[in-house]
């Protein structure tokens, strides 16, 4: 597996929360943990007060709509986005980042984080589920992606860095605080897009 | 150059399994039950045309269900949707692909349609789930291609009893298996009637390449968290939800003890007022086990 750039020898002292109400949170775990960073798993208000910044895993994004609320979380990350808290969403965390969501359910919330417009499950049902190479910018050699039942970006807003898209379709994009994916990069042995996203917490820490 | 699109690949069978992971799926009968779970947050639900439990009262020989009720389950709800086929009985598969189901359960809830051999899974492109009552058998499904081991428990029972000695069986042996020394493995493989390479795999891991999710006799908030505590990374409810007197609050709170299997304060907050679950049946009672099905 290649590594990427980014010093990976030595921990970081960056403690990157994973929302783990339901879904691939492990992975995003391990991933964090190989390159070095410190990821508590992060289920109530209380787990996210010490954590610099946070990932939201994939998964049924209704399912950690409703938990979210339950567990108090949906308010507690609320305020911590507003201060300013990085972010790094993968699939169902990518629809919950999105300023709108079509064909979401009615109640279904989300934090309003990046200008884009995502249509969940837009590539189909599993049976059009795939994997592909994509290209990554500044990487060197394509990265191997995961899209799983994936959201759709159909549009995005003129303050978003398009990073990787496939057939002419963004599939992971940024702004300032907040890295979305469409796909499942903690389902390869791969770090190097949990690289660049703890290197940009590095530059603002 | 980059590789262009592979649809149906093991990654992406089992990338669906991990994104179920601390999550609850619920068996549903009707459209409106289908609501009714997406609403308390299951992370799928499997469709068929009666739950366990009434299968089990009914006898007779159960199959696969009728398509035109997958479908009306399929749209809906926006989750993913399974449906279960009879052991052996790939035909069923087929046709249930073909109604772009997202998983297939090949479940000995349904009549065995062979009694030698599972179906091939590698031959389809829908990932499939199958059932486990210990390591052994768990490691033949997925060297047939499951992309998801359940543990079988006794469907239809409202008794978590056999769940937990499935889990058990197979988690304890996995264990096992991680002080187990080459000479042993070979051993190991013999007396699992596994294929060698995966065990030494699991010796190496110590856990299943797939992800391991409990099913067969849940019914309460705290059967979730003791199959959660046990290893479980996810749960199957079938019965227990729509079988007791009051599915809503019981389906939501079964999805939070799945989530918050660890804080025994939020169980506690949780198990409350959820009015009488199944009743359920001792072991002793029933005269045809399920878990015997699958070989």
């Amino acid at each position: 597996m290649p590594n990427g750039a980014g010093d990976t020898s030595t921990t970081t002292g960056l403690r990157v929360g994973v929302l783990a109400l339901q879904g691939a949170f492990e992975a995003h775990q391990e991933r964090l943990i190989e390159i070095g960073v410190d990821a508590p798993l992060i289920r109530t208000p209380l787990d996210l007060e010490t954590v610099d910044a946070v990932v939201l895993p994939g998964g049924e994004s209704t399912t950690m709509s409703r938990l979210l609320t339950t567990s108090g979380l949906f308010d507690a990350l609320e305020d911590r986005f507003a201060e300013g808290m990085p972010v790094f969403g993968t699939c169902a965390g990518m629809i919950l980042c999105a300023a709108d969501v079509l064909d979401g359910r009615s109640d279904q919330r989300g934090f309003d984080l990046i200008d884009l417009t995502v249509r969940r499950n837009g590539y189909g049902r599993q049976l059009e589920s795939f994997e592909s190479d994509i290209n990554v910018a500044g990487l060197d050699e394509p990265f191997h992606a995961v899209f799983i039942r994936a959201p759709f970006v159909e549009r995005i807003g003129d303050d978003v860095e398009i990073l990787a898209s496939l057939d002419g379709v963004a599939v992971l994009v940024r702004n300032q605080r907040c890295t979305v994916a469409a796909f499942h990069p903690e389902l390869t042995n791969d770090v190097r897009l949990h690289e660049i996203f703890v290197s940009s917490l590095k530059t603002s820490h | 150059m980059t590789k262009g699109r592979s649809t149906g690949t093991f990654p992406v069978k089992r990338g669906l399994a991990e994104m179920m992971k601390g999550g609850v799926i619920m068996d549903v009968v009707t459209a409106e039950q289908a609501k009714i779970a997406e609403d308390a947050g299951a992370v799928a639900v499997m469709a068929l045309e009666r739950v366990p439990a009434d299968i089990r009262r009914d006898g007779g020989v159960a199959r696969m269900s009728d398509p035109e009720m997958i479908e009306g389950i399929k749209a809906a709800v926006s989750i993913p949707v399974m449906a279960k086929v009879r052991i052996g009985h790939f035909v069923e598969a087929q046709i249930i692909q073909a109604l772009g189901v997202d998983f297939i359960d090949e479940s000995e809830v349904l009549t065995p349609a062979d009694e030698a051999h599972h179906i091939d899974k590698f031959a389809f492109d829908v990932p499939f789930v199958c059932g486990a009552t210990n390591l052994g058998e768990a490691l033949r499904r997925i060297s047939e291609g499951a992309a998801m081991i359940r543990s079988k428990g006794e469907a239809g029972t409202g008794n978590v009893v056999e769940a937990v000695r499935h889990l058990r069986s197979i988690i304890g042996d996995m264990k096992r298996l991680t002080m187990a020394d080459e000479p042993e493995l070979f051993d190991w493989a013999k007396k699992l009637q596994a294929p060698l390479p995966l065990v030494q795999e699991i010796a190496e891991t110590g856990k299943l390449p797939v992800p391991l999710f409990c099913a067969g006799g849940l019914a309460t908030p705290a059967d979730a968290a003791l199959a959660m505590q046990l290893g479980a990374e996810s749960v199957f409810v079938g019965s227990g939800i729509f079988k007791s007197d009051d599915p809503s609050p019981r389906a939501k709170a079964i999805v939070e003890a799945t989530t918050h299997f660890n804080d025994a304060d939020i169980l506690a907050k949780v198990s409350r007022g959820l009015g009488a679950p199944m009743t359920g049946i001792a072991m002793d009672e029933i005269n045809q086990r399920y878990a015997e099905r699958g070989w």
